[in-house]
């Protein structure tokens, strides 16, 4: 029942908040059932049996479709980040007001179920349907309480993944078709048997898709406009925990899938990743605007990811798990501070910033250390992640391995630019009369720093978690 | 027979209750409960309680398909009537005769779901078509409307004719309004059919491409749709282009083995041309309404799929196909006939003013889109699988799915002017709460048949 109660919570929830007018109210209410889910996903994590976590009901069976949804390590990690992430969330935004708060909250809630519903599905006709309903809430927040540009940016964001899902519709009915029995169950999509072509017509299929949630280069181009222009509470959850719907489908989907297809376009993907990640680096380093540079931050991380994916080794993919959960930590980590940045100075251009130290240091010691897991830096949660991933991509190639090392020079190089240009120099006018944070993002940011320190010293807990899927993938 | 003879009588019934009963605004009701007996009478016929028996010389052939479709199509204009009776009794003066018209234009569909000849078709189709040009002319005192009338007419007697011929043709060459092709040449173990009959059947094939506003013969469609008063656009891009379909289905379901493969190549080409050109031509449209027009050809290039696979699919595909997309459209047009201006500006707001409305619309645009947990997601994904079963055509199948994506862009257009965008959108005077309710009561159909298309699906098997 487990995972169905992470579905069910935030959907029927999610659909309560509307009625709810007052904003106070709302934002409790969805604080209050974020954290009932929390303690739902931890309890499914670590204190149930794997028997208990999955449940199978028949939806469609003229089709072979059916509710089937289940944990293992990888969807449990995931459910874990999501669950994490939206009461953070919701703490550290508490003071920013919405027009009209009970559908915003409603919106996020339904959001939050549709992302539980990618990482728990056990059924490609189902995955499908939460893969895209997670986008219709996002869609809606977006526009709304986006910035001014949002309509034709959050449309372009829409139009593109919407395409890329399309696609994979296409190619999730041309595997079903070959399944010996007629079915989306996962497990018969892992029997398929496929001819070459067939295998790598269906792949790129389902690889565009996911290629443009993750964003993976050349398909990143909606990408940073949508992180800049949507509210930041949503560019949170979208950053934190949506572009790991793209990681996660390659590693549920894609490999188990079409195993041929991955080991021959692995070398043309690797690469495509790896230019993106120095591209978005490079880019990074000339950026003015704070939600830019951490957008295409992201980029270069998501990118190292995908490569590390279809490294397909052991060392790697154990990387990809730890740098999931990690990633995400981490990039709303950013998030909030770029938040309360703009919240209190109305500004998130470098150029209109600097000696903020002096004002807020607890702003500053608390960046620092997401500055730093940013880099990742030993002793930060993403070193141990990334040390990995590259390890990976070392097995798989050592010069790819020895290029793609470049972006962590790079990461280093526009991280503490960031830092310096925002909280070093003399104070400006903007600056001048700056306070420092307020309790709720102070209290959030600690707790993400904390998470940040003890993962990066002991990260046995998200490898132990993972280690089954880890195995299954490259049995 | 139970549904061709009521719908006919029905029709007779209405148009004298117009003398009879001087209320305007009761004319409505007892349409919607003419179109419950309708219902009644059908299912009656399809689960075996009563029918009429007439012997019909095998010219007419009740299969559960068609009855089922019946069953579709009297629903969908039940609810129809009870969304858009008001806007009807405001189109004109005579009211009682559009309603008698509607029982009519049933009465073809009826018959069209169940001709076993060439000449039942044609009766089928004319008993069909000729109380749309007078709908489509109803609002006398519109230029517009005139406009579109006359034009229909004109184009729906040149493709009758363009029918006739090849009825005629076909008739010349086998001997017989049959609709099964001869036996197969034990030799060849083929069935070559004659000069005479083949180009007879490519002349069917562009009087019911016409019909149903398939490219290259979709030219009406647009000022017609645009010309009509709305509430009768709404009927007509709904259910009499699905029953345009099952005439379609029904004629070339047997005779695809006389075309050979060049029937294949004909039909992909007409596909193309009807997903590309409705598809791309609605995106430049600044009127909604005209927008749906060319929609509705998207649409129809869609159900056009339904010809090209014959499995146990199709079928389920093209009744569910039936019922998303007479659904979400008679939503959609039942908001815009309340709206003062038709152009995407005039929707700016919607959203604030009239948050019922606008949430309607929403959920029938996703459903035309085809999102998820809406019908229309489910109507598409069966033609795509029916196509993909029948094999060799996966690549119609991602031309499909890229035109698909197109058409997001003009659906979400709306969505965009009723939510996000600042504006008073104008309607016409207050809306009812009947209405509202209504209204609603359809978005959570159409979402229910989204996530359980089973709900529909598993009548056809009772």
């Amino acid at each position: 029942m487990i995972p169905v109660l992470l579905i069910l919570i935030p959907l029927l929830t999610g659909l309560l908040s509307f009625l709810i007018k007052e904003e106070k109210t709302v934002k409790g209410w969805a604080l209050l059932t974020s954290l009932v889910t929390l303690v739902v996903a931890v309890t499914g994590c670590w204190f149930y049996p794997a028997a208990q976590l999955t449940y199978t009901t028949s939806w469609l069976p003229g089709l072979g479709a059916d509710f089937a949804v289940g944990m293992d390590g990888m969807g449990k990690m995931l459910c874990l980040l999501t669950a994490i992430s939206f009461p953070v969330v919701f703490v550290a935004t508490q003071k920013n007001t919405y027009k009209n708060a009970g559908r915003f909250y409603g919106l996020m809630l339904l959001t939050q179920a549709g992302l539980t519903g990618v990482f728990l599905a056990q059924d490609a006709l189902l995955f499908y349907f939460f893969w895209e309903l997670a986008l219709i809430p996002v869609y809606f927040l977006c526009s709304i309480w986006g910035g001014e540009k949002r309509i034709a940016v959050t449309f372009k964001f829409f139009v593109y993944t919407f395409l890329g899902s399309l696609l994979m519709l296409a190619g999730i009915l041309f595997v079903y078709f070959h399944t010996a029995d007629q079915s989306f169950a996962i497990k018969s999509f892992y029997q398929v048997k496929l001819s070459g072509a067939q295998q790598g017509l269906a792949f790129w299929l389902f690889f565009l898709a996911f290629a443009i949630k993750m964003p993976v280069f050349p398909f990143h181009t909606w990408q940073p406009d949508a992180y800049e222009q949507s509210p930041t509470a949503v560019t949170m959850i979208l950053s934190g925990v949506m572009v790991k719907m793209g990681v996660f489908a390659l590693v549920r989907w894609l490999l188990p899938v079409f195993p041929q297809a991955a080991s021959d376009s692995a070398h043309v993907i690797i690469i495509l990743s790896v230019i993106g990640m120095l591209y978005a680096s490079l880019i990074a380093i000339r950026q003015d605007d704070l939600k830019r540079l951490i957008a295409y931050s992201s980029i270069a991380h998501i990118g190292l990811m995908c490569a590390a994916v279809f490294a397909n080794n052991k060392t790697g993919m154990e990387g990809v798990m730890i740098q999931m959960f990690n990633h995400g930590v981490n990039v709303i980590g950013l998030w909030i501070v770029a938040d309360a940045i703009e919240q209190q100075l109305g500004t998130r251009k470098f150029s209109e910033l600097g000696g903020l130290a002096q004002k807020a240091p607890a702003l500053a010691i608390l960046l620092m250390v997401m500055a730093l897991a940013n880099i990742a830096l030993p002793l930060t949660n993403a070193f141990i992640g990334e040390f990995l991933m590259f390890n990976g991509l070392f097995q798989y190639n050592v010069w790819i391995a020895a290029v793609a090392c470049i972006s962590i020079i790079l990461a280093a190089v526009y991280t503490l630019n960031m830092v310096q240009k925002i909280f070093y120099g003399n104070t400006v006018p903007a600056t001048a009369n700056a306070t420092d944070i307020n309790q709720n993002v102070q209290f959030t940011l600690v707790l993400l720093a904390l998470l940040v320190i003890v993962l990066g010293v002991y990260p046995q807990p998200i490898i132990s978690l993972t280690t089954d899927t880890v195995h299954a993938i490259l049995k | 027979m139970n549904a061709i003879i009521l719908s006919a009588l029905l029709g007779v019934v209405m148009m004298f209750s117009g003398i009879i009963i001087k209320e305007k605004s009761a004319l409505k009701y007892i349409a919607a409960a003419g179109l419950l007996l309708l219902l009644i009478a059908n299912l009656m016929h399809t689960y075996g309680i009563y029918q009429v028996r007439i012997d019909t010389h095998g010219l007419l052939d009740f299969q559960k398909f068609g009855l089922f479709f019946n069953s579709i199509v009297f629903a969908a204009t039940l609810v129809y009537v009870l969304l858009s009776g008001k806007d009807i009794e405001n189109t004109g003066l005579n009211v009682a005769e559009y309603f008698a018209l509607i029982f009519f234009v049933l009465c073809g569909v009826s018959i069209l779901s169940a001709y076993n000849g060439l000449l039942m078709l044609f009766l089928g189709i004319e008993i069909l078509s000729i109380p749309l040009y007078i709908l489509t002319g109803a609002d006398k005192r519109n230029m517009k409307s005139n406009e579109a009338a006359l034009k229909y007419f004109l184009m729906g007697s040149f493709s009758t004719g363009i029918m006739l011929m090849g009825i005629a043709l076909v008739y010349g060459a086998t001997g017989s309004f049959g609709m099964t092709p001869p036996p197969v040449n034990p030799v060849t173990g083929l069935y070559q059919g004659s000069f005479l009959e083949v180009a007879g059947l490519l002349l069917l094939f562009v009087s019911m491409a016409f019909k149903v506003s398939a490219a290259p013969f979709h030219f009406w469609t647009p000022d017609v749709y645009d010309g009509a008063p709305s509430v009768f656009t709404s009927f007509m891009a709904t259910i009499v282009k699905a029953a345009g379909f099952i005439a379609f289905i029904r004629l070339f379901a047997g005779h695809t083995t006389i075309l050979g493969p060049t029937w294949k190549i004909i039909l992909s080409f007409v596909i193309i041309a009807t997903l590309l050109i409705g598809n791309i031509t609605a995106v430049f449209q600044q009127s909604v309404k005209r927008m749906l027009a060319y929609s509705s050809i998207a649409q129809a290039g869609f159900m056009l799929f339904a010809l090209y696979s014959n499995n146990d699919l199709t079928q389920e595909g093209i009744l569910l196909y039936t019922v998303a997309y007479s659904l979400a459209t008679i939503g959609i047009f039942a908001v815009l006939i309340k709206m003062k201006d038709y152009t995407y500006d005039g929707f700016n707001g919607l959203a604030k003013k009239q948050p019922v409305l606008a949430f309607g619309a929403t959920v029938c645009l996703l459903s035309l889109a085809g999102i998820p947990s809406t019908a229309g997601f489910f109507a598409k994904y069966y033609m795509l699988a029916a196509t993909i079963k029948e094999g060799g055509a996966f690549w119609l199948v991602i031309v499909a799915v890229l035109f698909a994506a197109v058409s997001a862009y003009y659906y979400f257009r709306v969505i965009q002017a009723m939510y996000f965008k600042d504006g008073d959108a104008e309607t016409h005077g207050p809306i009812s709460n009947g209405f509202k309710y209504a209204l609603l009561l359809l978005s959570a159909l159409i979402v229910l048949v989204g996530i359980m298309p089973s709900v529909v699906l598993n009548w056809l098997y009772f």
